[in-house]
């Protein structure tokens, strides 16, 4: 089990860079070695949404939407989806630092995003299940999703995803959880 | 720069933790080595990290903590186990820090030490009775269903109809529904074998939940309390009573407290009808929570030995909130049970005199993870923070503490220059000591055999409950 279910669009990027990268560009971070798809460097093929070797160079163009993430320290990486992707996985395919614990199950709310104000609402609603994750994440506001469950359609072009930042009063409120 | 030789302790870990839980200390070790990037860059290029740890498994409360009818929640050991497999990281099992290697041998082999020990044990009632037969802690019980292998021989007594648990938490919630869960979903998960045989012939059908404090003040969270009212073959016994003037307060509350109480309201006053009134009507299993309770004494059977009930003092409360305080009355009301499970909270234990502990608050004195007044030493998760949390807050927590070492190898003000032996020297200890320590590899045969055990039964893994036959298999 443990190893062998190192699922496409789930890397977990281990992070070494070999030089500081200037500002504004976005991290090519080496992949272990045990992965198989290849380093992405985002600015050499800013069209192309490689995968892996046998993705779709064909790709139906009317398929593509564009999506902003805003990383926790303000830095926007435009970023080139497609019509059914969820965010989560679009945000580890391009080296988003989305962390995704329970693998889009609703288990957890690792995946906390902010929507803008103008897609939120075009957003379906969340299901029950959804929300009752969404009540764990730190830094809860009204425009809080979980990546995981937002699924791009063409509607949603122009979405902008901000990472919450990890600040230590962790809860808006500030409530504190209690002991277990 | 020389290489940053860390090493992350996940010594002593173990908590019964509930769901969500919280990866105890390897998980938070795990997350400390996953340093993301804060916009500056602060990954190191050479950084070693060992990670000792008591147990020849690894992952900590994601395997000995999270109930086994959640599997989802324990997916996060794909991410651990990437990291685990990184050139630069190693997992050293069945070493216990404190015992096979101390502290101070640790300090000279590494630049950095990270103590991501959790906690271990349980507050304690500290009333009479409590070491009845027939009492246990939540976390001995959770370790026992779990396949901890020191609580493999625990044996409860599941022999009476009633079962009171004390504490309104998200373990307490954990351990009401392996109590009452119907026996075919939990045949489907990895929990242990000895406990599956007894839950199915045990005779529990009625478990309360006792809290000192109200329903505002519960300490469960609402994904948790859902799955008990919608339990199949269980009933909820809410009292509305309990309920008086909550509604009001309820919309100006937080979100999360506003659905957790609103949902608790609705389980206690709505009446149902038509399916639901039928499945609750039919059920053969019941569920409820008692709110203003503190426990007073455990009251012995006629042999003296064996629980037979509680003792509670009612109580009021003074203030709102989260931070109400209960105030015991006068009134006292005896519960029968025959079965006892205190499930109040864990508690950390200082891992050498060495290293400074807050004994009041029973964590490691620190800033942002900076051990105070210790330079070099570092510390994440319930160790950190005291025991509460789910995978989110833990997973941040260790974050927050590699950025400290990280900003600290930067400044400094953590001085790597000197070069470390790292594991070089603690094998040479070891090997001394006669101890053999289980790499990720070795838990990664232990894996195989326990899913290949699994596959026999229907389930996901059949888990190993004796460290020496782990560490047998691991070093096959």
């Amino acid at each position: 089990m443990a190893a062998a279910s190192l699922r496409r669009g789930f890397r977990w990027a281990l992070r070494l860079r070999a030089a500081p990268r200037g500002p504004g560009s976005p991290p090519a971070h080496r992949q272990d070695r045990r992965l198989r798809a290849p380093a992405r460097d985002l600015h050499s093929d800013p069209d192309t949404h490689q995968y892996d070797d046998t993705s779709q160079k064909s790709e139906n163009l009317t398929d593509v939407v564009n999506v902003t993430f805003i990383d926790r320290s303000g830095r926007r990486i435009p970023v080139k989806g497609k019509v059914g992707d969820n965010i989560l996985h679009l945000a580890h395919e391009n080296g988003i630092e989305l962390e995704g614990a329970c693998e889009a199950s609703l288990a957890c709310s690792t995946c906390h995003v902010y929507v803008d104000e103008e897609h939120f609402d075009k957003l379906p609603e969340a299901v029950e299940r959804e929300e009752d994750m969404l009540d764990m994440a730190p830094v809860l506001q009204l425009n809080s999703r979980l990546g995981c469950q937002v699924i791009l359609t063409k509607e949603l072009e122009g979405m902008e995803l901000t990472l919450p930042k990890i600040t230590r009063n962790f809860y808006v409120d500030g409530h504190v959880p209690k002991p277990h | 720069m020389s290489r940053l030789r860390g090493a992350l302790l996940a010594a002593i870990y173990r908590k019964a933790s509930g769901r969500q839980a919280l990866p105890g200390e390897t998980a938070a070790a795990l997350h400390d080595y996953m340093v993301p990037c804060s916009g500056e860059g602060l990954y190191h290029e050479s950084a070693v990290v060992d990670i000792y740890e008591k147990l020849p498994v690894p992952f900590g409360l994601v395997r000995f903590g999270v109930a086994p009818d959640h599997p989802e929640v324990k997916n996060v050991i794909n991410a651990f186990t990437q990291t685990a497999h990184h050139d630069r990281c190693s997992f050293y099992g069945n070493v216990t820090v404190g015992k096979d290697l101390s502290i101070e041998e640790l300090k000279q082999a590494y630049h950095a030490l990270i103590l991501t020990y959790g906690a271990e044990a349980n507050r304690t009632l500290g009333i009479p009775g409590e070491n009845l037969r027939g009492v246990y802690s939540a976390r001995t019980f959770v370790g026992w269903y779990n396949g901890l292998p020191e609580n493999k021989n625990l044996n409860p007594e599941l022999s009476s109809e009633t079962a009171i648990i004390l504490g309104h938490g998200n373990v307490g919630l954990d351990v009401a529904r392996i109590l009452l869960s119907p026996i075919d979903l939990l045949r489907k998960t990895d929990i242990a074998a000895h406990a599956l045989e007894a839950i199915a012939a045990s005779k529990v059908k009625r478990v309360l939940l006792v809290g000192r404090r109200g329903p505002l003040q519960v300490a469960f969270t609402i994904k948790e309390l859902r799955e008990m009212i919608n339990l199949p073959d269980a009933r909820p016994l809410l009292h509305p009573s309990d309920f008086e003037g909550i509604g009001q307060i309820v919309k100006d509350l937080p979100r999360p407290r506003k659905r957790l109480t609103e949902l608790m309201i609705k389980a206690a006053l709505e009446k149902p009808s038509g399916n639901e009134a039928e499945r609750r009507a039919a059920a053969s299993k019941e569920w409820g929570l008692q709110f203003l309770r503190s426990p007073m004494e455990v009251i012995p059977g006629n042999d003296g030995k064996w629980v037979a009930g509680i003792r509670l003092s009612v109580n009021k409360l003074e203030g709102l909130g989260e931070s109400a305080k209960f105030v015991q009355t006068e009134d006292v009301e005896d519960l029968e049970c025959g079965l006892m499970l205190s499930s109040i909270g864990y508690k950390s234990y200082p891992i050498d005199p060495s290293v400074p502990f807050d004994h009041q608050q029973g964590i490691i004195p620190n800033n942002l993870g900076r051990v105070l007044h210790a330079p070099g030493l570092y510390c994440s998760g319930w160790v950190k923070r005291g025991p509460t949390g789910v995978i989110v807050t833990t997973m941040h927590d260790g974050f927050e503490t590699a950025v400290s070492v990280l900003e600290d190898v930067r400044s400094g003000a953590l001085d790597v220059s000197a070069s470390k032996g790292g594991y070089e020297i603690m094998e040479a200890l070891l090997k001394q000591r006669g101890i053999r320590p289980v790499s990720f590899s070795g838990w990664e045969k232990i894996d195989n055999v326990e899913v290949a055990n699994g596959e026999k039964a229907g389930k996901p893994r059949e888990k190993l409950l004796d460290v020496e036959e782990m560490v047998e298999v691991a070093s096959q």
